[in-house]
């Protein structure tokens, strides 16, 4: 059936969903939550409620500091016992607002009941102000905040609004239950972002070993009649997920190096994201809740699960309640698989964009010892984005940044692949990674070096 | 057949002497005149291209230090003041002497102190390690354990003890190039003073937490008290970001500091055995390694 994928690389590793016929189920309060306020990319949000106060779920305490930045929302009604660090799950400090629960009281305004509302608001920019409001992120992972998204630049257009329902990464289950489950809501969400964008063409990217959810989905836009949208399913394949690997899938365009993906006409959301929109804009419901799976190779069936977690419960919480840590596992990764993280500090807390606990076997993640490159080209060609990976890392070790830069190390994602196909085990990410970064920080530097000339070069004009 | 050999003899005789007198004469004719004294400050230098001193090597940097005014932008922190001394005589310069350096590591993590919270898996780069996460221990600022300043250093003055998982640095290798201060993503390498003999005394810590925290994560942390402050009478010590930092320039190496840490954070190195009174602080010292 479905043919199309992304042209460039990538791998096929087994996707594991076992967990997905587990409906998603709603995990009981704790008696305290941990809210981080860097739940986004950009600048932190800055506290704006003090230790003693009285707060309601759903109200705001935190603001964002900057342009990309984004309102944090209390997840709980109760006492904010304290405002400091607290390791987070890489065990870095981060400033949490600590939060005793008592009841759960929303504040006023939020609507709790699942009437589904499928009139479109048509004030774009209230829907926006609404969405910004509601501290909505992209919670495909980056979490970037999606008021700036979905406003691109003046001049820019966008011809295409593509719902990343791809979830490529192994094991993970939580986007496949929510279109199950909450299929209208995700599809009114699409349409109220539809109508931002100035209603443009609407495409549903889902991968292909979902039959279940292209076939809801697809039931689901006939029956809402909105325009111009549909369903595409596409052939699995790792990363299908990443950005700029959708845009190739769903439009064959590609995004230059370096460009945005409006610079082709493209709007890449998640349908978790579309959920928290439609939850925003027609419930006026904060992004407080999202959905998480609990799954590892080394779970027993009964202790998968699928969670409506809200932001701030401890990761040790959420796992006591699914039943404990199994005795195999080895390794705790937040986030699917090949991109998730590795969890250093189990009592850190859920954030916006948290999307499993996932527990492996030793067999599963141990790295194995490192050999010699024998020049195999596997990973050049598993590389989704047309990198040379043995030759960036080649260069890294040298520690040559103008050739780093030339060889395009700063477009790597990060996905994974050639790390996952290298025969001799090398660690290729970790160092394109670290590169990435030298290159990026010297792109950054040139661009302010040139904008501090220019500003010098106007003043003595003056 | 004997012309033939005698030919070939002759023609290619011919060839090269005509070929030898063309390159002669450009040779001369496009020589590039280089001040002779850099070639004589290349053969004092110590001749490792460690590039210590901020040059790519001996080279760039006798040439920098022959172009240059004076020597005090340049010194060689390898050869320390007698090559300085060398090279400001070829060039007519004077020289401020410099006190001897030496690499310090500063943390006090052995695993007996500092225990591990996680298993570390991945690729064994310090670099690699602190851009996942903030470490196999509780303490997000201290050693890392996986050797990129043993890597860096090309005088074979670190190495890794296996029993407390620190870098240890030989004073009689150690030429204070900084390669290693590059090298540790956490910031913990620092050159210091070498002291008379040797003799000196520093925090052996960088942990930011506050106390209760960093206590919590290695039992011989710097917690931030400020009683080794307090007891200074050379006001040496500062307490900045819950962390206590000796100025080397104003140490008089009293030791007051030692005794007061209750954590035997402070440690000193090279004082010799005079009490049995001090034993005790000694023997911490050796194990810790300096």
């Amino acid at each position: 059936m479905a043919r199309t994928t992304f042209s460039l690389g990538g791998v096929h590793p087994n996707d594991a969903k076992y967990a997905k016929d587990h409906a998603i189920e709603v995990l009981p309060l704790p008696q305290t939550v941990y809210i981080s306020v860097a739940q986004h990319l950009g600048a932190p949000a800055v506290p704006c409620v003090a230790v003693g106060d009285t707060v309601k779920a759903g109200q705001v305490i935190a603001e964002p500091a900057g342009f990309i930045s984004a309102f944090v929302h209390s997840s709980v009604s109760g006492t904010v016992k304290s405002i400091g660090p607290r390791k987070d799950l890489a065990g870095n400090n981060v400033t949490h607002i600590e939060i005793a629960v008592e009841g759960d009281d929303w504040v006023d305004g939020v609507d709790l009941s699942d009437t589904l509302i499928t009139e479109i608001p048509a004030d774009r920019a209230a829907v926006l102000d609404k969405i910004k409001a509601c501290g909505v992120v992209g919670l495909g992972g980056a979490t970037f905040p999606t008021h700036v998204k979905l406003n691109p630049a003046p001049g820019s257009k966008a011809e295409c609004l593509i719902l990343n329902a791809a979830e490529c990464e192994p094991y993970l289950t939580c986007d496949y239950r929510i279109m199950i489950e909450r299929t209208d809501e995700i599809v009114v969400g699409a349409a109220i972002m539809q109508m931002v964008l100035g209603g443009c063409k609407t495409v549903f990217g889902v991968e292909e070993n979902k039959p279940e959810a292209i076939k809801a989905l697809k039931e689901s836009v006939a029956r809402l009649g909105y325009k111009d949208m549909s369903v595409l399913p596409l052939k699995k394949k790792y990363p299908q997920g990443g950005e700029k690997q959708l845009i190739d899938a769903v439009m064959k365009r590609q995004v230059k190096s370096g460009g945005l993906p409006i610079s082709v006409g493209a709007v890449v959301q998640n349908v978790a994201t579309s959920l928290a929109v439609y939850e925003a804009v027609q419930k006026n419901k904060p992004l407080v809740t999202n959905t998480m799976t609990v799954t590892g190779d080394c779970v027993p069936d009964e202790a998968m699960h699928n969670y409506m977690f809200r932001i701030g419960m401890p990761l040790s919480y959420i796992a006591e309640q699914a039943g404990g840590v199994p005795q195999d596992a080895a390794k705790i990764i937040s986030g699917g698989p090949m991109m998730g993280k590795a969890v250093a500090n189990f009592d850190a807390c859920t954030v916006k964009g948290s999307s499993s606990i996932l527990y492996l076997s030793e067999s599963a993640t141990k790295r194995h010892p490192e050999g010699a490159c024998i020049r195999c080209g596997k990973c050049a060609e598993a590389c989704p984005m047309g990198l040379e990976p043995f030759l960036l890392n080649r260069l890294y070790k040298a520690g040559d940044v103008p050739a780093l830069e030339q060889n395009a190390a700063q477009d790597c994602i990060e996905c994974g692949c050639c790390l996952y196909t290298c025969p001799a085990n090398i660690p290729l990410l970790d160092n394109i990674r670290l590169a990435k970064g030298q290159v990026m920080g010297a792109i950054k530097a040139r661009a302010a070096a040139a904008k501090a000339a220019a500003e010098a070069a106007s003043s003595e004009k003056k | 057949m004997t012309s033939t050999i005698i030919w070939t003899i002759a023609i290619l005789a011919g060839l090269g002497l005509l070929l030898s007198l063309v390159l002669f004469f450009i040779a001369k004719k496009f020589k590039v005149e280089e001040d002779p004294r850099i070639d004589e400050v290349e053969a004092v230098m110590p001749g490792a291209n460690c590039g210590g001193c901020g040059f790519a090597g001996c080279r760039a940097f006798a040439d920098a230090a022959v172009k240059a005014p004076n020597l005090d932008n340049n010194y060689c922190p390898v050869g320390g003041n007698e090559v300085m001394k060398k090279v400001a005589a070829i060039l007519g310069y004077e020289i401020k002497e410099k006190a001897p350096m030496v690499a310090v590591v500063r943390c006090n993590g052995t695993c007996e102190n500092r225990p591990k919270t996680n298993i570390y898996g991945g690729s064994s780069s310090c670099k690699v390690k602190a851009s996942l996460y903030a470490g196999d221990t509780a303490c997000p600022y201290g050693c890392l354990g996986c050797g990129d300043c043993v890597n860096a250093c090309q005088f074979g003055a670190l190495s890794l003890d296996e029993t407390t998982g620190l870098p240890v640095v030989d004073e009689t290798k150690c030429t204070a190039c900084g390669a290693c201060v590059k090298a540790c993503p956490k910031s913990i390498i620092e050159l210091r003073n070498k002291g008379p003999r040797g003799m000196r005394v520093y925090v052996s810590c960088v942990n930011k937490d506050k106390g209760v925290v960093a206590r919590k994560a290695c039992s011989a942390a710097c917690i931030g008290c400020g009683k080794c402050a307090k007891v200074c009478a050379s006001e040496a010590i500062t307490v900045e970001n819950n962390v206590a930092y000796i100025d080397f320039t104003k140490c008089r190496l009293c030791k007051k500091c030692v005794a007061e840490c209750p954590t035997g954070a402070i440690h000193d190195v090279n004082f010799p055995v005079l009490k049995p009174k001090a034993a005790p602080v000694e023997e911490k010292k050796e194990e810790n390694n300096g």
